[in-house]
């Protein structure tokens, strides 16, 4: 049933290689993401991963998997609205890669095996610089040298931490092996400095594909200048996806017993990428970067709220499914603005309200959900996070954590008024809302909307199951 | 066996040092080349014959040794670039650094706590040699296609760390390793092909646009 989940989307693929019709080609997108999430949902129940399994899923690659297959099926609608009016850069090379992308990072989510981590989520940065391509100008280019570069280089390090945790297995008189049960129920008896060593490199070099400061210089360029529902698929999925990887090794640690060293670490890269975040997003005039660096901001906030674990842990799980659906939102909403201005710098983004009445409320109501704002959904999750950091008797943390956060909300504030309020200075383009271009950051912005007001309790209990995997094993 | 070991080995830092000292760019990419070449030998000459071993030195050879530089040799080729003309720090004081990065790496693996049978030899000094003489051509050169040697010389030295385990890696994680690598510098060809294109130069100081 996974494998065929993992493999579900490389035919389709492989068939929008051979078919000659353009609208057709588009369509099999969100054919896919519908059968791919219908296919995740049936898998709601299922039997936990055995020791030398290669693939399984627990509760918290269940939990990332409905994510990301909820957002990739939102980014196919969208697309293919988007891609009927971009014919002129074809969709060739655009619809085999999101399949890819997709199968790829299935894998990834399921993976049991760290080699095969390693081997999916490097796929994953792969089939995706092309799609950051997509535009094809000097811009988009230099975004994606450094984007490919800098992550290969950083998965490049991944490797060498997994290595390292290889290392630490070996001489217990057993062949090691690379299995990640096997690993966690051996932990105990894993060499420490090697596992130590592992598990920094795994998460520098994760990190560095989760985004989280100082590792992020990549992200600003790539979101900027990839199209928008490439951003989403990136900044809700992708980085999803490589924070999985680094919640693995935190397992690992914590079934060694080690989880106070990779709580520290967590919360200091997690508090760097909120102060690294708030200070780049004040005065940001190019609506697209300051949406790369609250991803940044985010994903600290998702270290931070595992690094302190208890109740942040429940509450960093639960921002883990509301900063995807808002940054899909966000990005999407954010490529139609850019779509009707011919810009996304706040130079010519004026008045977006008065010009596009849906995706500019989306927008600025997408800005409010993301900054924290009642009622929506990741208002609940960042409280939980705080109050997580009270019971865990860290107000100092509490108190960085809450102004970081008022002077994010106040510079992201700033560029969005700025951008959706207004009067429309130059007579604006012909690009008008379109239903595919507006429906799916809309659904998304409600799931947010529901998420804040109600937690189903299947949900809730799939979140708790997650948490406690990360908890200390005693 | 060991001897064969540290003759390879030793051949592996000398040739990092070639790359670190040389301005030319197809040299650069043939002693490469000579690099994952050797490397591949690596897992026969440590573990012996056997099917796992023998399957992961010739997929190694294959494409460390054979096409990933005939496809970089290609790119430059389209793109008609000789030299490293200016890197941003001089070859001569690079190729210095190479060498404290060479004893450092030495010194550092004395002091790590290896497994016993892993004590005597030289690959973990190798490796790590090796490593940081990737990074150090990542850093110090401003042409996209050294950057590219640089991360296959960072993806060797990993290599040679990765012999010391190789019964830890099943065969079909080593082939996704090897493939994945072989397209990254596929897909890093067709970009160097579109700098060229676009900016009529591969220096790297050019992509400077995006920025705060």
């Amino acid at each position: 049933m996974l494998v065929a989940l993992i493999l579900l989307p490389l035919l389709p693929a492989a068939l929008s290689l051979v078919l000659p019709w353009y609208q057709l080609r588009s369509w099999l997108l969100p054919a896919t993401g519908a059968a791919h999430l219908g296919l995740v949902l049936l898998m709601a129940g299922g039997a936990p991963p055995t020791p030398h399994s290669w693939i399984g899923l627990d509760a918290l690659s269940r939990l990332v998997l409905l994510v990301t297959s909820l957002l990739f099926l939102g980014c196919a609608f969208y697309a293919v609205d988007y891609l009927a009016m971009r014919r002129d850069r074809g969709n060739r090379v655009m619809v085999p890669c999101l399949l890819v992308f997709l199968s790829a990072m299935t894998l990834a989510i399921s993976a049991r095996h760290l080699g095969l981590l390693w081997v999916a989520v490097e796929t994953t940065t792969l089939v995706s610089a092309p799609l950051i391509y997509f535009n094809r100008n000097r811009l988009s280019i230099e975004a994606t040298w450094k984007y490919l570069l800098l992550c290969s280089v950083g998965i490049a390090l991944a490797m060498l931490g997994l290595m390292f945790v290889g290392y630490s297995a070996l001489g217990g008189g057993a062949a090691a092996s690379l299995h990640f049960d096997w690993l966690l129920e051996r932990a105990p008896s894993l060499s420490r400095p090697w596992l130590h060593a592992g598990f920094v490199f795994l998460l520098v070099g994760f990190g560095t594909k989760v985004g989280l400061a100082p590792l992020h210089s990549w992200k600003p360029d790539a979101y900027g200048e990839a199209p928008a529902l490439v951003g989403a698929l990136l900044s809700g999925g992708l980085t999803s996806v490589s924070f999985l990887a680094i919640l693995r090794a935190m397992q690992l640690m914590s079934a060694a017993g080690d989880q106070l060293m990779a709580r520290q670490a967590l919360v200091g890269l997690g508090l760097l990428s909120l102060l690294l975040a708030a200070v780049f997003m004040v005065r940001q005039p190019d609506i697209k970067r300051m949406l790369a660096y609250s991803s940044v901001e985010h994903m600290g906030i998702l270290a931070l709220g595992v690094g302190i674990g208890g109740l942040a842990t429940f509450g960093a799980l639960l921002h883990l499914i509301n900063n995807a659906l808002t940054k899909g939102c966000l990005f999407l909403t954010a490529g139609n603005i850019q779509r009707a201005f011919a810009s996304k710098h706040l130079s010519e983004v004026r008045g977006a309200l008065s010009v596009l009445p849906l995706s500019g409320g989306l927008f600025l109501a997408g800005f409010l959900a993301i900054t924290g704002a009642p009622p929506f959904g990741p208002f609940l999750s960042e409280f939980t996070i705080l109050r997580g950091l009270f019971a865990a008797d860290r107000p100092f943390i509490a108190a960085a954590f809450l102004l970081l956060l008022a002077v994010i909300f106040i510079g992201m504030g700033a560029t969005v008024l700025a951008a959706t309020q207004g009067e429309a200075g130059e007579p604006p383009g012909r690009f008008k809302d379109r239903l595919l271009l507006v429906a799916p950051p809309l659904v998304m912005l409600l799931l947010v909307l529901g998420l804040g007001l109600y937690l189903p309790e299947p949900l809730r209990q799939l979140l708790e199951a997650g948490a406690h995997l990360l908890e200390v094993r005693s | 066996m060991s001897d064969v070991n540290s003759v390879i080995l030793l051949v592996v830092i000398l040739l990092n040092f070639f790359t670190l000292g040389s301005a030319r760019l197809v040299a650069c990419i043939r002693a490469v080349a000579l690099q994952g070449a050797l490397l591949a030998l690596l897992p026969v000459t440590v573990h012996g014959f056997s099917g796992h071993s023998l399957i992961l030195a010739l997929g190694a050879f294959t494409l460390k040794g054979l096409f990933i530089p005939w496809l970089l040799l290609r790119a430059i080729r389209e793109v008609r670039i000789r030299r490293e003309m200016e890197p941003l720090i001089g070859l001569v004081p690079t190729l210095f650094l190479g060498v404290l990065a060479t004893v450092a790496a030495f010194l550092f693996a004395d002091r790590l706590p290896l497994l016993l049978e892993h004590q005597e030899g030289l690959l973990v000094p190798a490796s790590l040699a090796t490593m940081l003489t990737g990074f150090l051509l990542l850093m110090t050169r401003r042409k996209a296609i050294t950057q590219v040697v640089g991360y296959l010389i960072l993806e060797n030295g990993i290599f040679v760390f990765g012999v010391l385990l190789s019964t830890a890696m099943p065969l079909v994680v080593e082939a996704g390793v090897l493939l994945d690598l072989l397209v990254a510098v596929f897909v890093m060809g067709i970009v160097l092909n579109q700098i060229n294109r676009e900016f009529a130069t591969i220096n790297t100081e050019r992509l400077s646009a995006l920025k705060e």
